[in-house]
């Protein structure tokens, strides 16, 4: 047990704070009466994910995290539901009743495999891998090991362009 | 006892910066009244204190003691909740400042991506308190600004990677370094491309829409949607929405007065310092609100056709003649 008042405890506490957040944030966006309150609660779950990669020495992957998923993902979500529907605050209607037993079973499910497989494999060193997320290395990364999947994205990208030009062309068009 | 020296630090930062956030937003507001009313052929305020200096002061004490009244029909978690994120945003980037070549709170090497992506956060503010706010207005106010935020949010990103491109770094105080004197600076076509002066345009352009300055004010075009998304905010809670949007410019005026005009450094190689930042920005500043009180306000179309029709295709022709250039030269 470290006293808490050394770095090593300032830092356990600050990961149980994120871990908090997340939950938290978590159970905001499942439990919330209305669409916007769920994705609130959804951006403050992604900044605690944020919050644990910056934990574990990546504040690259805790930036991207933040500027992609709570800046632009959160963002065009919730533009989406202002635009379908600008109308007042709607509570969202009760789903079937299987629905809340089924997605729990599917999330223990999810949850006993994950932490097995976490469980099980030999995971290589800590020490070795402080720095891994560091923006040298992923940028390398990306152009040597991963090249071909880094290719691959932006050509999912162009597609999506090309497919929202395409929409966008045709609804003009009426 | 080594870690004692830090914890003074982080907190001197933290007030340094809170104070700073305050007294840019009190200074901003009086520098603004005073501009637009010299420019409209008036004094602007000169009653409380020598040329109504203290003005701002006056005000915020009438803001701080009005009642916080929370609309019945509003979503009261939500609408609390967005003056402050907007205010956490505004004070989160200016870790990463440097206002001297030691004086900066935080120097990580990614503090361009931090600025960014704690910035693109603001927006979900302005969303929130829209729709928290149960409002028309508010709702059309904030689907414009995030429309709009959105749509510079390209050109800028794109102009920031050239300049990463020719500085080599992300940390802003090695940027700052590298522009030791007038003829350095990132503004100038001889240093790295020829098109730099047209990029410096483009950020300071898309600086201007992303923190939604007129004219480019879409969000709160009072003549049409009565105040935008703080329609129905009153005393402080439209007062946070105020302190952090002159934060905001604050800092957009700071980064580019550290990416393209040497930061803290002096244009002539004389006692670099905070001062030199803050005189720049300040002029930078006083340009944007000359800006708003000159030119009227674009329309919707107008301002989303600048940027995905002007903008965006001048950036990345810029980002391509850069990368050209720095790989012949």
């Amino acid at each position: 047990m470290t006293p808490l008042l050394t770095v090593e405890g300032l830092a356990g506490v600050v990961f149980f704070g994120f871990i908090l957040l997340i939950i938290f944030g978590a159970l905001v966006a499942t439990n919330a009466v209305n669409l916007i309150r769920a994705v609130c609660g959804l951006a403050l779950c992604l900044v605690g994910v944020a919050g644990i990669y910056y934990f574990l020495q990546s504040p690259f992957l805790a930036l991207m995290q933040i500027l992609i998923y709570a800046g632009a993902v959160c963002v065009a979500i919730v533009f989406a539901v202002m635009l379908a529907e600008p109308q007042g605050v709607q509570r969202l209607e009760r789903a079937h009743p299987l629905a809340g037993p089924g997605a729990f079973a599917v999330a223990a499910l999810m949850t006993w495999g994950l932490a097995a497989l976490a469980l099980r494999t030999s995971w290589p060193e800590a020490a070795a891998r402080v720095n891994a997320g560091a923006l040298e290395d992923v940028g390398r990364a990306m152009m040597t090991t991963f090249v071909v999947s880094f290719e691959l994205i932006s050509l999912i990208l162009l597609v999506a362009i090309l497919g929202s030009l395409v929409l966008a062309r045709r609804g003009r068009r009426r | 006892m080594s870690e004692l020296p830090e914890i003074f630090r982080v907190l001197a930062f933290v007030g340094g910066i809170m104070a700073l956030v305050g007294l840019n937003a009190a200074f901003s507001v009086w520098l603004e009244r005073k501009v637009a009313g010299h420019i409209q052929r008036r004094i602007g305020p000169k009653e409380v204190g020598p040329f109504g200096i203290f003005q701002s002061l006056a005000d915020g004490i009438k803001l701080m003691s009005k009642q916080l009244v929370v609309p019945a029909k509003a979503d009261p978690v939500l609408y609390r909740l967005a003056p402050a994120l907007t205010m956490i945003t505004a004070v989160m980037v200016f870790v990463v400042i440097p206002f001297g070549p030691a004086l900066v709170a935080r120097d990580i090497n990614i503090g361009l991506l931090l600025i960014f992506a704690i910035a693109s956060v603001n927006v979900l503010a302005l969303l929130m308190g829209g729709w928290g706010s149960n409002n028309k207005y508010a709702v059309i106010s904030a689907t414009r600004a995030v429309s709009q935020n959105v749509a510079y949010e390209v050109p800028m990103l794109i102009t920031v990677v050239t300049m990463v491109m020719i500085a080599g770094s992300m940390n802003l105080n090695t940027i700052v370094g590298q522009q030791q004197n007038l003829l350095q600076w990132y503004i100038f076509p001889w240093n790295g491309s020829l098109l730099l002066p047209v990029s410096f345009l483009i950020f300071f352009v898309c600086a201007m829409a992303e923190t939604n300055r007129a004219p480019f004010d879409l969000g709160e075009a009072e003549s049409e949607l009565v105040a935008g998304f703080h329609t129905e905010y009153g005393g402080m809670g439209f007062g946070l929405f105020f302190l952090g949007e002159y934060g905001h410019v604050f800092v957009g005026c700071a980064l580019a007065s550290i990416l393209f005009l040497g930061g803290w450094q002096c244009p002539f190689g004389w006692l670099p310092g905070i001062h030199w930042l803050l005189l720049k920005t300040y002029l930078l500043v006083f340009v944007v609100m000359w800006v708003r009180w000159t030119y009227p306000r674009t329309t919707l179309y107008g301002l989303l056709n600048l940027s995905w029709k002007v903008l965006v295709p001048f950036s990345l022709a810029i980002l391509v003649l850069t990368a050209a250039m720095l790989k012949v030269f």
